[in-house]
């Protein structure tokens, strides 16, 4: 009976993830649609301004790229607590937390990341400059995994209720609040011609502080759920 | 004489000692609320800049001062009850929330009531008032996770990872709202003068101790209810006066 | 003439016969040491594998459980030892699922303690954790992998190492033969308990707690399920299980414990 290291069992439980992603790869896309089709409203709505749609771009790039993330993260845990592996999960010989960050990686790689890759073409969309897209996509790459982060935690307070990804989302935006601030505030000082270290540096903080804390409390809120 | 400090940590003890205590807060809550109101609204002088419209901040202060107040108490009995398991301070976290929340409320109405006359919009992104309407949307998704739990000891403790999360993150949204609304404004609301003249003082002191002194009536009130919904089936209740009328 | 044997001939045989002497008494006395050392070692094994024995025992001491706020049961006291099997008895909704799972440490109880080996599980629950299995209502397999995968994966969860054949042969011995590598979500309710079941077979932990294992099983895979826990107590383990159905195991008499 050999010990599995932790990078051993983070590996296990990202592959497991991901495969199982890969078997059902229409939610994966459902989310990509989303975000493209939610980005694509604005111009609509508000016109075809250039200068107006180069000013809303990163704002609205974000809030699409919020709320595809919000609807994903109902599906983080759910379909694991309705077949009954996750209370296995919960009794195994090994720290929930790490297993709770493996689940929080292996999502943010299937709704996260490809946000992240397609922001670019959005960003053309809404004629960005390429440097303001630049700081756009890093943004998104810095900012995406927060936003899994801090979700995670919601979606394991409120496994198996009604309220579904709304109640999510009610719970999670106020806290998804800072990012948003700060990534697209990173873009405007670019587009102002200032740098963007500030914000891209205070983003980095936050991906470090949840990094640390909210995998434990994402546990201690599983443990609460499945009691 | 030992005190024992925990006699009023059950449910059936603290019941009776709310009831006890609830005319004690309610009545000197009223008096300063009249006497508050009249210091502020007909003894107070007019404001240099923003005439007679910048009254309304006696009710807009203390309310919001005192919904941060009530985030952090409730974030802390929330605590308590998640760490010692005791029941009744998951009660008072809960009893807290909807009165954090109207006072929330109230201090975002304020301060549009306020903003209207004085800067001609009714809403002005202000970095306080954002973060008040932030705190309004933690108050809101506190209540919305308990409600939509069935099981009453999962929703406490639920509520409870997600009041200390959400106290943990305040001075954070605090700080990110502070920084954006800087980036983007630029002037702020604010209080005309560098001293507050003695009258102001006073109404100001009145109504935020009425208001204090309101809550924690209110709150009281609410955990009673809280107490005898959730203790229906015991017999304490079941022998209580107002049960059997 | 006077006899040749001189008054000093005693010290000098005495001298000659003492290192002897000595000799033969050491090596007698090592001898002697060496046996009673051989002896007391065997009495301590025979009496550390006897305490070992009853160490490997789980202990409930006035436990008590609600589920919401409704008290399920109180002041519910047991020990079990190795090759003991407890069936857990009660009307529905008495708390049978909540006392197991409380067991199993998804959560507190209302009063009362649960020690593993002397030790409280709620302060040493990786440990406990290492040495449990536990067999709910629901499957614990995803529908979109295999049954091989599923076994792999839950296996390796468990800190149980196992081969590709190890699994494969588990799967065949639960009656799976030539279903291995489909996706669960082919299979049937009864092939898929069989599948959640395999892992009994791989799984090294002594504690089992079973809830309702016989569910949805035909009579041949119980059979076998009742013939997996007969080995499984013959080799010092322990089960805790609740069944609507009858469960016999030859040779062992069933312990029951009744929350009603």
């Amino acid at each position: 009976m050999s010990k599995l290291s932790p990078f051993g069992l983070m590996g296990l439980v990202i592959v497991r993830d991901l495969t199982l992603a890969m078997r059902r790869r229409a939610d994966v896309m459902t989310i990509l649609i989303f975000f493209v089709m939610v980005s694509s409203l604005f111009p609509l709505a508000v016109g075809t301004e250039a200068d107006l749609l180069r000013k809303m771009a990163p704002g609205v790039v974000w809030v699409a790229a919020l709320l595809a993330s919000m609807l994903s993260l109902s599906r983080m845990f759910s379909s694991d607590y309705l077949d009954g592996t996750l209370e296995q999960m919960i009794i195994v010989p090994h720290s929930l937390s790490m297993l709770v960050l493996s689940k929080i990686i292996a999502h943010w790689m299937l709704s996260g990341l490809p946000l992240v890759l397609i922001a670019p073409v959005l960003g053309l969309q809404f004629d960005m400059s390429g440097q303001a897209l630049m700081i756009l996509v890093v943004t998104l790459l810095l900012g995406t995994p927060v936003l899994s982060i801090i979700g995670a935690i919601g979606a394991a307070l409120t496994l198996g209720l009604r309220g579904g990804g709304v109640l999510i989302s009610l719970l999670v935006l106020p806290l998804c609040i800072p990012v948003l601030i700060f990534g697209t505030g990173a873009v405007a000082q670019v587009l102002d011609g200032v740098s963007a270290a500030a914000n891209l540096s205070l983003l980095g903080a936050l991906l470090l502080m949840s990094l640390l804390f909210a995998p434990w409390v994402t546990a201690q809120a599983l443990r609460i759920s499945l009691e | 004489m030992t005190i024992n400090w925990f006699k009023y940590s059950a449910p059936s003890s603290f019941y009776g000692l709310a009831g006890k205590l609830i005319p004690w807060f309610a009545w000197p809550a009223g008096v300063l609320f009249c006497v508050g109101l009249y210091i502020g609204f007909f003894v107070a002088p007019t404001d240099a800049v923003q005439s007679e419209a910048y009254r309304i901040i006696f009710i807009h202060v203390p309310a919001s001062i005192l919904s941060m107040i009530i985030y952090i108490v409730m974030a802390g009995y929330a605590a308590l009850g998640l760490i010692f398991n005791t029941r009744l301070s998951s009660m008072m976290a809960t009893a807290l929330a909807p009165t954090g929340a109207l006072l929330a409320f109230v201090s975002l109405w304020t301060g549009a009531l306020w903003g209207k006359p004085t800067w001609g919009a009714w809403w002005v992104w202000d970095a306080r008032l954002t973060s008040e309407l932030i705190l309004l949307f933690l108050y809101l998704g506190f209540i919305s996770l308990q409600a939509s739990i069935d099981d009453p000891r999962r929703a406490d403790r639920a509520g409870a990872l997600l009041a200390i999360v959400g106290s943990v993150n305040v001075p954070i949204i605090y700080f990110s709202v502070q920084w954006w609304n800087t980036l983007h404004q630029g002037s702020t609301i604010k209080l005309s003068g560098t001293s507050m003249h003695i009258a102001m003082q006073q109404a100001m002191f009145a109504m935020f101790m009425a208001l204090w002194l309101y809550v924690i009536a209110v709150v009281l009130m609410r955990v009673r209810s809280i107490i005898l919904e959730r203790e229906r089936n015991t017999q304490w209740v079941t022998e209580l006066k107002e049960y059997q009328q | 003439m006077r006899s040749t044997i001189q008054p000093g001939i005693l010290p000098v045989c005495a001298i000659k016969i003492l290192p002897l002497a000595i000799g033969c008494l050491h090596r007698i006395l090592r001898k002697f040491i060496r046996q009673s050392y051989i002896i007391f070692s065997y009495l301590q094994r025979i009496i550390m594998s006897s305490l070992v024995k009853n160490d490997r025992m789980l202990k409930v001491t006035n436990l008590a459980c609600a589920r919401g706020e409704q008290e399920l049961f109180a002041n519910v006291c047991f020990e079990l030892h190795a090759g003991e099997m407890l069936q857990v008895l009660g009307e529905n909704g008495s708390g049978k699922t909540t006392l197991l799972r409380t067991l199993c440490g998804f959560s507190q109880p209302l009063a009362g303690e649960i020690f593993w080996q002397g030790k409280v599980i709620r302060d040493a629950s990786e440990e406990y954790h290492a040495d449990i299995i536990y067999l709910g209502h629901l499957n614990a397999i995803k529908d979109e992998l295999s049954a091989l995968e599923n076994l792999r994966i839950s296996c390796t969860l468990a800190d149980c190492e196992i081969s590709d054949s190890d699994a494969l042969e588990a799967l065949r011995n639960m009656g799976l033969r030539g279903r291995e590598t489909f996706p669960v979500k082919l299979l049937s309710q009864g092939q898929r308990r069989r599948v959640a079941l395999a892992r009994l077979l791989l799984s090294k932990a002594p504690l089992w707690i079973l809830d309702e294992p016989l569910a949805a099983l035909d009579v041949e895979a119980a059979v076998l399920i009742q013939d997996l826990i007969a080995r499984h107590l013959k080799d010092r383990g322990m089960v805790i299980y609740t069944t609507h159905q009858t469960l016999e195991v030859s040779g062992t008499e069933i312990r029951r414990l009744s929350l009603s």
